[in-house]
């Protein structure tokens, strides 16, 4: 496994176009080995191309990324592939892992840290929407990888299990620490999970506010600390 | 009380299965009694109109006289070549031009063009080209399932949600390790449903295909009856022709039951 501080993920003056509408503009990010970021801003104002511009799926206009470790996303849903059961799909990322003994211990660590182990051999579409997203939080650990890029993994779930993951989410993390770039519409999930929430502008996307949060994780949606960062963000946000 | 919801349902399902072969069993022997009835009061002359009884005996003939079997196998021998050949083929090039855009707009017209050419048209050019046997009936039947099946594979793979290749790259799939791991399992359900759709094509075919350049087989076996008048033979003919159609559709949709492809019938 990789050394976890050595990762680095830095825009420089990124400026990114779609035609003729610009949406991100000298924008700047620097995000510390370890840490969770959150991403918040009105829709369309440019999360999901920054997230996209950090995984290299797309090239900017102008400016300088550097990305030291292994990347993985997971996506708002139905990122799995459905023609692996649970355990193939949590294999992905250690596939090439010559020993099967050791790849299949791992696979097995991974689901009983998602609470999946008795799902292993079930399919994603035998799964709910919650076991889904936790299927691929499995995935996006397994390995090496060091970075883990979130795309409102948790906005297609009902408020109680987006309220679970969250909780999943901090646990897991805990255990198996990566880097974070976490991008959602939802305040409240940001106060709760956030190490520093960017506040971004309409678009060209600006960062119009930075938040730090120092309250220990887990944290309940109902803490003080909480509570004050919901207040300030939707401050910045103008609502 | 869910799990009591859940038998419910279980029975209800079990229930109306039997309901459904009950219905289909009672459905046929409402048309063989109008079979009965129509022949019985002699509607049509007894020479057009083969009675259940003819048939049944004429059925008999042809078992123990061995042409029946004789004829069941060499259709069966050529459609399962020449459509064993057009799947090999049709296949990985359906797969190839799903993901090649340029390929795509140039080869689609032609593919169409020949797909919209009904496979009865080669007839003279099969028999010219490959005399008789089981050659122009392969050939006729590679002609009738390939243009389909490629495009079907081809619209398949154009569909794939984005969201897979993403995943794919993320987790470094490329080359031929993307193309058997990503984007075949991807389209698996759609082309066993393109085979499916294609074999009934191909079923159809074969008997045209016989009555023209064989010297058995089914569709021969029609027109070896129709030259003797013998409606009774055609009728039993008819008779197996459909039913071995029906028996391996329901064989090929046993694919659909793979767990690796349940997911493209449940969603």
């Amino acid at each position: 496994m990789s050394d976890k501080s050595s990762t680095k993920l830095v825009l420089g003056n990124v400026s990114h176009s779609y035609g003729t509408v610009d949406v991100l503009h000298n924008f700047n990010l620097k995000v510390t080995p370890g840490e969770i970021v959150v991403l918040v801003g009105p829709s369309g104002c440019g999360k999901t191309t920054i997230l996209n511009l950090l995984s290299g799926y797309i090239q900017p206009s102008s400016g300088s990324i550097i990305r030291e470790g292994a990347i993985r996303t997971v996506y708002q849903q139905d990122g799995l592939f459905p023609w692996l059961t649970v355990s193939e799909n949590t294999g992905m990322g250690i596939r090439n892992v010559k020993d099967p003994v050791q790849r299949d211990r791992e696979i097995k660590e991974l689901l009983e840290l998602v609470h999946l182990e008795n799902f292993g051999d079930h399919y994603p579409h035998q799964l709910s929407g919650g076991m889904r997203q936790r299927a691929e939080l499995a995935r996006v650990l397994a390995g090496d990888s060091d970075i883990l890029l979130m795309d409102e993994p948790f906005s297609a779930l009902d408020y109680q299990a987006r309220l679970n993951m969250r909780e999943e989410l901090i646990r897991v993390l805990q255990k198996r620490p990566r880097t974070v770039v976490f991008v959602t519409h939802d305040i409240e999930e940001a106060a709760q999970l956030a190490d520093r929430v960017l506040v971004l502008s309409k678009r060209p996307a600006t960062v119009c506010y930075e938040l730090n949060i120092d309250a220990s994780h887990p944290r309940r949606v109902g803490d003080d600390k909480v509570v004050a960062a919901m207040r300030r963000i939707l401050k910045e946000l103008g609502l | 009380m869910w799990t009591n919801t859940r038998d419910y349902r279980i029975t209800m399902k079990k229930g109306s299965k039997l309901f459904n072969s009950i219905s289909s069993i009672l459905l046929l022997m409402v048309v063989l009694l109008a079979w009965y009835l129509i022949s019985a009061f002699e509607v049509f002359p007894a020479y057009a109109f083969p009675s259940p009884a003819s048939v049944f005996e004429a059925f008999k003939e042809e078992l123990t006289e061995g042409r029946l079997i004789n004829d069941i196998i060499a259709s069966l021998w050529r459609v399962g070549i020449g459509f064993v050949l057009s799947t090999i083929l049709a296949v990985p090039i359906g797969l190839w031009l799903g993901s090649h855009l340029n390929a795509r707009q140039a080869l689609v017209p032609m593919f169409n063009f020949f797909r919209f050419l009904s496979p009865l048209a080669w007839i003279p050019f099969a028999i010219l080209w490959f005399h008789i046997g089981d050659k122009p009936a392969i050939f006729l039947i590679f002609m009738a399932t390939f243009f389909p099946m490629v495009l079907a594979t081809m619209v398949a793979v154009a569909g794939i949600p984005s969201i897979y290749f993403r995943v794919a790259r993320d987790y470094n799939y490329k080359g031929i390790d993307l193309l058997t791991n990503v984007t075949f399992p991807a389209v698996l359900p759609q082309i066993i449903t393109a085979l499916r759709v294609s074999y009934g094509i191909a079923w159809v075919v074969i008997v045209a295909a016989e009555m023209v350049g064989c010297q058995d087989g089914l569709g021969y076996g029609i027109w070896e009856a129709r030259n003797g008048l013998r409606l009774d033979s055609a009728t039993c003919y008819m008779i197996v022709i459909g039913s071995l159609g029906m028996g391996i559709d329901r064989l090929m949709a046993q694919l659909t039951k793979l767990p690796g492809v349940r997911w493209g019938y449940e969603r």
